[in-house]
């Protein structure tokens, strides 16, 4: 903050300018450091790495790696690479965001413009579900998925994103429409208009703001998980996180770093695409009302 | 709210209908394999086990995770076996087969192993590890041996050190190495590493009958004993020769310094060998496999191997058989373990297509059983109970983190890890 | 849906009346939602605790055997180094996060030329899973391969940064790469946050003279309380959740002094076959979370409208 001082009171502008800048940068390096590593990584030989410094740059640039990850790469009996892996995952994340989207749309209209005896304590009660370590609930949850027949299923895996998604989304309507005045509802109450009209015609439309923050996270959260998808799918229908699992991870096996970062920057391209694309959305999104109180 | 609930639901029916559909086309029985060889070599050794299933009519439904060497595996399979529906077969080796039998899941396959002389193709040791109650429940691929040390011979000439086979011997290797300015041992400090290197030491400085009654008879005073507080002690002996920068290195970036003339050497199972294979390198001239220093003759055995889970489906457990019957296959088990860097789990075999450690082990692998100097490896989970071996590791590995921690205290500690 | 109309207190047997129907529509839409709590979340934490009081080993058992679990695990120094840790990273944690958030936010809110890109640099951490970008935070860490080894090479021969490595010192290096998977977000929070301060309060402030210093410290930032709160909870649950992150980094090493109540949990329930003991750990890590959580959203509710 001793810098936003400077840029407008102490010195010349421009010197305060510059440190801004020049503290924006270090902070950037410092941010893509790790990507840089990934990168620099994936474009090496095998023989390039062996020799020696991880952190330097390739020695000559192969795209190698790149292919290999994405057609050839073992994950398993089949050596495919990633790329059927990739279809599995849209295939369940898609519904399991939409389905946690709608659900947790509804539960924030509810908990905000239908109170009723109870209802903060029930969403104070759905807030701490956040904490529960997934850990603990694999058990219980595959016997219950057991019972249900979903077991090892695509259904009982979105079934079980859903479950524990419902919290953040919920989390996020609510604090959105908390902050959209109540006059609204209740001119439209009286004029008649029932519990779901009001939703579609006046609730829904002013929502697209909180509708693009709440898929992002849930996006980048149901991709990016592992522990559900290793326990809850099965063989083939694997999703591309525990392939890249699969394709890192040796126990006796030659490393191939340079194969294993293109496989981890291919998963995570998905994610990146729609943090840099929507990244705009979803700050407006957060400025819409996500963080008032 | 309703409809939307409506809807999830009938595309689960739909979903879950379509692969029951899925199911019944395929003809023949289906194997489900749980195992976390997905790379490389051993990948490729899996694919020759589809392959020979193909052959008996049967399919193989793939069924991969890998990571911590069988640990994410480990939580799968539960989670599966509690919700009802285990795979045909999964990866579990030493005392887990018992644990896991003794849950009363898995399914007896006496028939195929009468059937296919078992009880004489595999050592005492072996079939003993394999069986429950007398019954089998489980088929071994191969054998690995732990106790191995890798050497540079390139870097012991530079450095005018032999090449030792007494830890006295290594401690004047390592000093001349360290002098020349090498790396003397190329370690990586992760738990499993530090015990595997453990394990040799102990095995070197006690002997295999010593081994014996403190690692698998978890024998309270052969635990807590001088025998133990020496093996500590020539433990702290050889860290100071460890760099400073093995913290939480994988064990094949410590190969890749020996490989490279970094370091002099390491102390690892028989899996280092692909490494060096695959940088072109030769036994016997690049590298040098040797048993770690006073180990010569014994023979700690990390044998991998699969549980059978009881199938109810008449055409799974017909799958099933084919599956342990293709295990046991010599042909498999040649080309699995020549993928692999182990040896066959078969006695007799013809090891023509082997290359000299592979052979120097499976002589060592007969000869040791003869002599009683074959012994499981605990640090590859095949003496203890996972409860046990866990403290293990965490008493070996706070021993090596803690600067100031005595060889009794740690002694002490294994004794308290093997009451668990 | 009986169920849930009895949980809210309403215990009124269900008539026909449409206007029955729509007040009781609210409820029922809200139904599932809690349903799916009860058994999901508050269900299965009492399973747990059931097994905690077991003697559950490879597979869940549900015999009884008193509060022996409890008693190994509080004389089990493992966990004690965890529980500590916890209390390390999570304080180290959320603090840089704010920080370092608020820092940038600010920064970024200085009408900056280049901020769709540099908000997108600080923001993409947290798109990628840690599987992901373990490897290469090691890498960096590492004294031989990463940071020391570079900076030595640049001619500071002694340079070091070790911390990876140096028992006591990794659980900063959880810190230093959980804080970048998180900052970001935690930027975002309070971009927004600064963006929605009504302007008309600062230009008032301008022209009573106050300084740019005294209009943030004492304007700006006390109006972004609820920002504070809500990034307050999605840290402190990314800290009592993290696991990935030690896994990918340090493993829990070196030794066993990095290690977090997750990573201990998921160790002894089924690395190790002591379900039991592991189920015992995560019922004290969720007490601790009741009992730092409950009365901070408690005070937060009753300080602001009903909101948070």
């Amino acid at each position: 903050m001793a810098d936003t001082s400077q840029t407008q009171t102490a010195g010349p502008q421009w010197l305060g300018r510059a440190v801004l800048y020049a503290l924006l940068v270090v902070f950037a390096v410092y941010y893509l450091m790790p990507l840089f590593v990934m990168i620099t990584t994936s474009l090496k030989t095998l023989d390039d790495i062996r020799a020696g410094n991880l952190v330097a740059l390739p020695e000559e640039i192969s795209f190698a790696a790149w292919v290999k990850a994405w057609g050839t790469a073992c994950t398993g009996v089949e050596c495919n690479g990633l790329k059927g892996n990739f279809l599995n995952s849209v295939s369940f994340v898609v519904p399991a965001v939409i389905i946690s989207t709608l659900v947790g749309a509804f539960n924030g209209y509810v908990l905000t413009m239908w109170r009723f005896r109870g209802s903060d304590v029930l969403f104070t009660l759905l807030l701490l579900g956040c904490f529960i370590p997934f850990q603990v609930i694999l058990l219980p949850m595959a016997q219950t998925l057991g019972y249900l027949g979903i077991a090892n299923s695509i259904p009982g895996l979105i079934f079980v994103h859903v479950v524990y998604g419902l919290a953040f989304t919920t989390l996020f309507f609510r604090n959105f429409y908390v902050t959209v005045p109540s006059d609204l509802t209740k001119a439209a109450r009286i004029d008649g208009a029932g519990f779901f009209t009001i939703f579609w015609r006046i609730i829904l439309p002013l929502s697209p703001a909180i509708i693009v923050v709440s898929v992002i996270w849930q996006f980048t959260q149901i991709w990016n998980d592992f522990l559900f998808g290793v326990v809850f799918s099965s063989g083939e229908r694997q999703p591309i996180t525990v392939a890249l699992n699969n394709l890192v991870n040796t126990s006796t096996g030659i490393k191939e770093y340079n194969v294993d970062m293109s496989a981890a920057i291919i998963a995570g391209l998905p994610t990146l695409f729609v943090y840099v694309v929507a990244g705009k959305y979803f700050l407006r999104g957060l400025t819409a009302g996500a963080v008032k109180g | 709210m309703n409809l939307t609930r409506k809807l999830a639901v009938s595309a689960c029916v739909v979903a879950v209908a379509l692969s029951a559909c899925s199911r019944q086309e395929e003809g023949g029985g289906e194997v489900e394999v749980l195992h976390w060889w997905t790379s490389g070599g051993e990948a490729r050794s899996v694919a020759e086990l589809k392959k020979m299933l193909e052959e008996r009519g049967d399919s193989w439904k793939d069924f991969a995770v890998a990571g911590g060497g069988g640990e994410t595996a480990m939580t799968v399979l539960k989670s599966r076996v509690v919700s009802g529906n285990p795979p045909t077969a999964a990866q579990v080796k030493g005392p887990g087969i018992q644990e896991w039998a003794r849950e009363g899941v898995l399914a007896n396959l006496n028939s195929v192993a009468q059937a296919g002389d078992w009880d004489n193709l595999l050592p005492g040791v072996v079939s003993a590890v394999m069986k429950y109650e007398g019954n089998y429940v489980a088929v071994p691929v191969n054998v690995h041996r732990v106790n191995w040390m890798w050497a540079n011979p390139a870097v012991f000439e530079q450095a005018g050190a032999n090449i030792p086979t007494t830890w006295d011997e290594f401690k004047a290797a390592a000093d001349k190495i360290e002098a020349a300015g090498f790396i003397a041992v190329a370690h990586g400090g992760q738990p499993w590493q530090d015990s595997t290197l453990f394990e040799s030491i102990a095995l070197g400085i006690g002997g295999a009958s010593w081994y014996q009654k403190a690692f698998v008879e978890l024998d309270e005073a052969a635990l807590n004993s001088p025998t133990m507080v020496k093996a500590f002690d020539t433990l702290r002996m050889v860290q100071s020769y460890i760099d400073k920068d093995a913290a939480n290195r994988d064990w094949n970036l410590a190969t890749a310094m020996v490989i490279n003339g970094k370091a002099a050497m390491q102390f690892m199972g028989d899996w280092a060998k692909g490494e060096f294979t695959a940088a072109d390198k030769v036994p016997g001239t690049d590298y040098i496999c040797m048993p770690a220093p006073g180990t010569a003759g014994s023979f700690t055995f990390n044998i991998d191997s699969f549980i059978m889970f009881e199938q109810k489906d008449e055409s799974a457990i017909t799958a099933q058989a084919h599956l342990a019957e293709a295990i046991m296959d010599p042909a498999f088990q040649e080309v699995f373990n020549l993928n692999k860097g182990s040896i066959p789990v078969r006695l007799g075999m013809d090891l023509s297509k082997f290359d000299q450690c592979a052979k120097d082990s499976s002589a060592e692998f007969a000869s040791s059983s003869m002599n009683n100097k074959l012994v499981p490896s605990w640090a590859h989970e095949m003496a203890m109970p996972p409860a046990n071996k866990g403290a293990m590791f965490d008493v070996v590995t706070a021993f090596i983190n803690t600067p100031g921690m005595s060889s009794n205290d740690a002694a002490a500690g294994m004794a308290n890890a093997g009451k668990l | 849906m009986t169920t849930a109309t009895s949980a809210s207190g309403l215990d009124r047997p269900r008539k026909r009346f449409a206007d029955y129907l729509e007040t009781a529509l609210p409820k029922i839409v809200l139904g599932p939602t809690l349903l799916i709590a009860l058994f999901f979340i508050y269900g299965f934490i009492i399973w747990t605790g059931w097994l905690s009081f077991t003697d559950s080993r490879l597979l869940p058992r549900y015999e009884l055997a008193g509060f022996v679990q409890y008693v190994t695990l509080f004389e089990n120094e493992r966990w004690w180094t965890a529980l500590r840790n916890l209390g390390i990273f999570g304080g180290l944690f959320i603090l840089v996060c704010l920080v370092v958030g608020l820092l940038l936010a600010i920064l970024l809110d200085q009408r900056i030329r280049a901020e769709g890109i540099l908000r997108a640099v600080y923001l993409y951490p947290m798109a990628l899973s840690f599987i992901v970008t373990g490897t290469a935070w090691r890498w960096i860490l590492n004294p031989g391969l990463g940071l020391q080894n570079l900076i030595r090479q640049m001619g500071f021969e002694s340079f070091t940064f070790d911390w990876i490595v140096t028992p006591g010192m990794s659980i900063y290096t959880v810190v230093i790469a959980g804080a970048w998977q998180s900052t970001g977000f935690v930027m975002a929070l309070f971009l927004a946050g600064l963006r929605g301060v009504d302007d008309a309060i600062i230009k008032a402030a301008q022209v009573d003279g106050a300084s740019p210093t005294r209009i943030y410290t004492s304007i700006i930032i006390p109006s972004l309380r609820p920002v504070f709160f809500s990034a307050l909870i999605i840290l402190s649950h990314i800290a009592i959740k993290s696991f990935d992150l030690v896994m990918a980094l340090t493993g829990g090493g070196p030794g066993f002094s990095s290690d977090l109540p997750a990573t201990f949990m998921y160790t002894f329930a089924f690395n190790r076959n002591q379900i039991g003991l592991g189920a015992a750990s995560a019922i004290i890590m969720l007490m601790t979370v009741v009992a730092i959580i409950v009365p901070l959203m408690y005070s937060e509710t009753r300080r602001g409208h009903l909101g948070r």
